[in-house]
């Protein structure tokens, strides 16, 4: 019991750690795909470092969400990370906390409350980029529903590393229509939540046209160092569930020893690279989206997954 | 429940298809329609091949090879000689029905699929022909849709292949004996009806300017000069 809380704690370090350069490897990548040289992939934790250490000013007419939000931001991801498969493939303490949904839910009050301390300052660019947030927000939410539904009713659970194990142990299942119907639906997700290419762009630096960056525009020093570092790990975090508990469950830690937990970290890593690569031949391939066909890009995932709810319900499978 | 290979490969290969015709519903541009159609094609070949594989079937490795032959490379090739390049730049900005409405049609087409198939394809203890034949059915209704929502002409005709691909991926699982001559006989039909329609497309793109066909709604009394 006390192995396993140490492991949770382990993950929830490997995520902090791990996210900043996950962020900087990234850029970097997608930056000599364009043929150009880029940042040093360490350069996020210098940012990081930066910001920690410059003073922080916060408006007089904000209220108490402002000053509360970047340590929603900056907690949340840690909470999903303990409910998720991230370096072992066995339930650890606090698993059964929550299930999936419970970790949307987290995600969500981020969101909302990263979109109300958007709104506080009264900044002109940040609740247009709330509202923006929040119509790719509804727009992705029923996705999210139907990618949970039908994952928790092939695999008869929503705890995820139920899920996990489900794969694992029914290649029939695994291979199943319904299974790659769903990858494609969460993948599309993943890139209109963590603001990737089709959706958003990431290195945007022009304000009229930001979707996620524009709720942080108003924070300095240490608030703008949590808000970043907490959708770093955010991002993280979905891929973690995507790639663990979806896309390849294979690789985890098996034994109980906390040198196979250690073992499996390279394989992660290996993991999260293959999909770094997969993520920038996406967005460079693909231009941004203009804000009213996102609308038609999260519907495609919306069919997408729910021709995968059909596929798996009816007795062909 | 354990499934071998081939069985895995031939279910992830139908996952794709169907995302493959609704990419074909979404796509605005020709290029990407013919683009996804290739890969449909692609993956129908994958398909006979696994199964063939792990039913010793010739016949199915025969039919890869012609869907390779006939749809992945003499079709393009063909529509490339017989349509100028301009053409497959162009967008399709007024379909009869908007792009997401499309999808949702196409999502319950499929579920009709699905619905229809279920009870006969449960009754058979055959675990290809229960991921094949709903997946394939949906194919040939979403296929035929895009025939009927498209209002460009080569766009409707590879609604009409796509048609032909989801028939032949419901077939594979149903008569892997299918005799190679009725395959033969299909694949030469299909580059037939690619030529012929793409001629047809031609000459009227050079006649009329255009190759919408909800355009070509009213005769012309006077003789029309052919280039």
């Amino acid at each position: 019991m006390t192995e396993t809380i140490g492991y949770n704690f382990l993950q929830v370090f490997f995520v902090l750690a791990i996210a900043p350069l996950y962020a900087g490897v990234l850029s970097r990548l997608k930056e000599i795909v364009q043929s150009k040289r880029g940042p040093s992939i360490f350069q996020p934790y210098f940012d990081l470092w930066k910001l920690f250490q410059k003073d922080e000013i916060v408006s007089e007419e904000s209220s108490w969400i402002f000053r509360v939000t970047p340590w929603l931001v900056f907690v949340m991801p840690i909470f999903v990370t303990i409910l998720i498969p991230v370096l072992t493939d066995y339930p650890l303490a606090f698993a059964f906390m929550g299930d999936m949904l419970a970790g949307g839910f987290f995600l969500g009050l981020a969101g909302f409350f990263a979109a109300l301390a958007a709104v506080d300052t009264g900044n002109p660019y940040g609740p247009m980029g709330a509202s923006r947030t929040r119509m790719v927000g509804f727009l992705a939410e029923p996705v999210f529903m139907i990618v949970f539904f039908t994952v928790s009713f092939v695999a008869q659970s929503t705890i995820p590393y139920i899920v996990q194990k489900r794969w694992i142990e029914s290649p029939a299942a695994f291979f199943a229509p319904a299974h790659i119907l769903l990858l494609i639906a969460f993948l599309m997700l993943i890139l209109a939540e963590g603001g990737r290419i089709p959706v958003d762009n990431p290195s945007g630096h022009f304000e009229l046209a930001m979707i996620d960056e524009s709720k942080g525009l108003e924070y300095s020093g240490r608030g703008a160092a949590l808000m970043k570092w907490g959708g770093q790990m955010k991002f993280l975090v979905l891929a973690c569930i995507f790639l663990n508990v979806l896309v390849a469950p294979w690789g985890l830690a098996h034994g109980q020893a906390t040198l196979n937990v250690l073992a499996a970290v390279p394989l992660i890593l290996v993991k999260v690279l293959l999909f770094a690569i997969v993520l920038v031949a996406i967005e460079t391939s693909l231009a941004k989206l203009r804000l009213f066909r996102i609308t038609e890009f999260l519907g495609a995932a919306f069919i997408t997954s729910v021709a995968a709810m059909v596929t798996s319900i009816f007795p062909g499978v | 429940m354990l499934t071998s290979v081939p069985e895995a490969l031939n279910a992830f290969s139908a996952g794709l298809i169907l995302i493959s015709a609704f990419a074909m519903v979404a796509t605005r541009q020709v290029r990407g329609v013919l683009r996804f159609f290739v890969y449909q094609s692609l993956l129908l070949s994958l398909s006979s091949f696994v199964l063939g594989y792990g039913t010793h079937s010739i016949h199915l490795w025969a039919l890869g090879v012609i869907t390779i032959a006939a749809k992945v490379v003499a079709i393009p090739f063909v529509l490339r000689r017989l349509l100028p390049g301009d053409f497959y730049e162009r967008r399709e900005i007024s379909q009869a029905v908007n792009i997401p409405s499309s999808l949702l049609l196409a999502l319950l087409l499929t579920l009709v699929s699905e619905f229809i198939t279920g009870p006969v394809v449960s009754a058979a203890h055959d675990s290809v022909l229960r991921v094949n034949v709903p997946v394939g059915l949906a194919g040939v209704l979403i296929g035929a849709y895009s025939l009927v929502a498209r209002r460009e002409a080569i766009p409707q005709l590879i609604g009409i292949l796509a048609m032909e691909n989801g028939a032949f991926f419901a077939g594979i699982s149903i008569a892997p004996e299918l005799p190679l001559i009725a395959e033969l006989a299909v694949a030469v039909d299909v580059v037939l009806i690619v030529v012929v329609v793409g001629l047809l497309t031609r000459s009227i793109q050079q006649t009329l300017g255009t190759t919408e066909a909800a355009a070509l709604s009213e005769l012309k009394e006077e003789p029309v000069e052919w280039h």
